[in-house]
């Protein structure tokens, strides 16, 4: 366990793994997302009440959910970056920024266009949304801090510091939006991604979470690998790959 | 050795009186003798203090800018008096943090610049007590200034004197709870050339919560009914950014330190 | 051993591999000088030799510990003066003073009074440190190192805005300082006409 953990410190480790992951996680993010499309689109009934206007949630929850997860994963990186001096820990964490405010904005996005029918307007300050919004912003506060150093060593390890003091304050962010909510708003209609959902309109939501997950890894690894290059440039493995 | 043993006698020192004014090795001061940790950050919220009021316009300028915001409101939006009143919490709210975060900037950063953070940290005293005195005092003249004029303000935006004391003890809570995440923007950003638009940009997402219960405190307060669930709750938010931030800031110093 | 040691430390800054694997040591009762071109990297010896950076690879130690573990009492026994005099514009000369020393041990204001005297600027105590000119406030600065009675001095370019009679003082002080068993760690440029034996580190850019 633990070499494991100190070879995934050594940057021509990392860049290896990441190289021989990708095609397969593309791979299977393919086939998941390809599954799940067909399955929400052509095989799940309609929403008695929404009609195909719910189809949309297999695009805004998976989307939703792995802005979530990748935040996460970008604070216990910058952590791990952070609390052992370990590089490839803020590799990870730069890599992952702008895939978990891609993800956060698709479900911006996809959220909204869902609420026209809905709601008929576009924007009616939905719980849910607006904490996706305000995590928008923290992102955008991580990712320009770490631009705004000159020297990236200090910028990825102020970057890490904002990011766990987020994570710290997302579910806060969550729990005050929600209750904001409750006070200014009755109810609001048929919630995304109700629990009590029919299998055939379940399964597909859950493949495009699995491929929405293993896209992430996917680009992630790529990312990973034009990082660890740039930071490595320097050293002679770096040289030699490139000469080779 | 005393202080004072040889160098009393050694006002105008001839030069060659080498023992007086340099100390040899082992008479070298016990660490922090004399000076405890309260001690010391006494003297650093004394020093801050006194270099606030020795720049008066620094302590005005937050004051004035909260003046500003307020008056935008109402003559942006036209509103009846009546309206004014639903407004008046929110209005508040958002120009009472804008205006703290105005001034946060400079917690470190006039310090940084001139190199006396640096010999601050080569004090022998932690960088956590150093972060603590130092946000305490800025909160004291900026946040707690802000509070005693915002009855000021309340009475411009139509809220009843008798919502003030719940509105003065929400908005103490909030800008100490502000201070207090500001620290660590401002000890992120002490480095950067250009880091006041940042900073906003870093602390503002954080304080979202800050101003949703207060401005329902507030709101609750001018209504009659009883702001006791968003006041617990923005204290709970006080009493915990007080317990972890400085620590987040004291490492966030020691990046920028770096 | 006694004294200060600095083991083949290596600091990065950002893409440029500034001290590569510098070692010295210094004895109490020894003055080392330390010089080379711009961008050498001497500030940051210094201040990695203050803790203040951390270098990547190597260790500083103090009386052979490394000084992230001794912190507390290897500070006490640090006064460091960086290339900026670190001083308050809105505070007098003696405030600054002050309240550097009272941060490490209960000051007193008479002798603060004659530090300021030996360094040539005891008519400026109660004046504002904004008003005073850059080689006064460098003075002030030095007054501030004897007043914290330290044993290890880390100096940045002291010389730098003193006239001559003002190099004449923070010789003769240097030479004090080490006579009586200090060391310093001095950054110059020229060389040190302190009339002690002087170690030089030439740090390559």
């Amino acid at each position: 366990m633990w070499t494991w953990f100190y070879r995934l410190a050594s940057p021509p480790y990392v860049y290896g793994l990441a190289t021989a992951l990708t095609p397969w996680l593309l791979a299977g993010a393919g086939l998941a997302i390809a599954a799940g499309l067909v399955g929400g689109l052509v095989f799940a009934p309609p929403d008695y009440q929404q009609g195909d206007a719910f189809r949309i949630i297999y695009v805004h929850v998976p989307g939703a959910f792995l802005s979530l997860m990748v935040y996460c994963i970008m604070a216990v990186a910058g952590a791990i970056g952070l609390i052992w001096r370990i590089k490839m820990g803020h590799a990870v964490a730069v890599a992952s920024a702008p895939v978990g405010a891609s993800f956060t904005l698709i479900a911006l996005v996809t959220g909204s266009l869902w609420g026209k029918p809905m709601w008929g307007t576009y924007w009616a300050w939905d719980p849910r949304l607006t904490s996706e919004l305000i995590l928008l912003f923290l992102y955008v506060g991580v990712m320009s801090l770490r631009s705004a150093f000159e020297d990236s060593q200090r910028g990825d390890r102020a970057a890490a510091l904002l990011a766990i003091v987020g994570v710290i304050n997302v579910p806060i962010i969550h729990f005050s939006v929600q209750w904001w909510n409750s006070l200014h708003q009755g109810p609001t209609i048929a919630k995304i991604g109700a629990p009590s959902m029919p299998g055939s309109m379940l399964w597909p939501l859950l493949a495009m979470l699995l491929g929405f997950a293993l896209f992430y890894g996917a680009v992630l690894c790529m990312r990973l690998r034009g990082e660890v290059l740039n930071r490595e440039r320097q050293s002679t493995w770096v040289r030699e790959a490139v000469r080779s | 050795m005393t202080p004072g043993s040889a160098q009393g006698t050694g006002v105008g020192p001839a030069r060659g009186d080498a023992a007086g004014s340099v100390p040899g090795v082992a008479e070298s001061p016990a660490p922090g003798a004399g000076v405890g940790t309260f001690g010391a950050a006494a003297l650093i919220m004394r020093r801050e203090l006194r270099l606030s009021f020795r720049r008066p316009e620094h302590l005005v300028q937050p004051l004035v800018f909260f003046l500003i915001i307020t008056t935008l409101f109402p003559l942006g939006l036209s509103l009846q008096l009546s309206q004014l009143r639903d407004m008046a919490p929110g209005v508040l709210w958002g120009a009472a943090l804008l205006s703290s975060l105005l001034s946060l900037d400079a917690l470190f950063k006039s310090d940084a610049d001139d190199g006396t953070l640096e010999q601050l940290a080569l004090s022998g005293q932690g960088l956590t007590v150093i972060v603590i005195a130092k946000t305490l005092a800025h909160w004291l003249v900026t946040g707690a200034a802000l509070v005693l004029v915002s009855p000021l303000v309340a009475t411009a935006l139509d809220i009843p004197a008798s919502a003030f004391a719940l509105m003065m003890s929400s908005l103490a809570l909030g800008t100490l709870t502000l201070s207090w995440l500001g620290s660590i923007g401002a000890a992120l950003t002490v480095g950067l050339k250009r880091g006041n638009v940042l900073i906003s940009l870093i602390v503002l997402p954080l304080a979202m919560p800050l101003l949703i219960f207060g401005a329902s405190a507030t709101e609750r307060a001018i209504s009659g009914t009883s702001a006791a669930g968003p006041l617990y709750l923005l204290t709970a938010l006080c009493v915990l950014t007080t317990t972890l931030a400085p620590f987040a800031a004291s490492a966030a110093l020691k990046i920028s330190l770096d | 051993m006694d004294g200060l040691s600095v083991e083949r430390i290596h600091v990065w800054r950002g893409e440029r591999h500034l001290l590569r694997g510098v070692s010295f040591a210094l004895a109490p009762g020894q003055l080392l000088q330390v010089s080379g071109p711009n961008g050498a990297g001497k500030s940051t010896l210094l201040r990695a030799v203050c803790g203040l950076t951390r270098p990547e690879q190597g260790e500083v130690r103090w009386g052979g510990t490394p000084i992230a573990a001794v912190r507390e009492s290897f500070l006490a026994q640090l006064a460091y003066a960086a290339h900026e005099p670190a001083l308050k514009g809105d505070l007098t000369a003696l405030e600054n003073l002050h309240f550097a020393v009272s941060l490490r041990r209960r000051a007193d204001t008479a002798e603060l009074g004659s530090c300021l005297e030996r360094t040539g600027v005891g008519s400026c105590a109660e004046l504002a440190a904004r008003i005073l000119s850059a080689g006064q406030r460098r003075r002030v600065a030095l007054a501030r190192v004897l007043a914290l009675r330290a044993p290890l001095w880390v100096l940045d370019e002291p010389f730098a805005n003193l006239d001559a009679a003002g190099a004449g003082m923070l010789s003769a002080i240097l030479r004090e300082h080490v006579e009586a068993g200090g060391a310093a760690l001095v950054v110059a440029h020229h060389e040190l006409a302190v009339g002690i034996a002087t170690r030089r580190l030439e740090l390559a850019p």
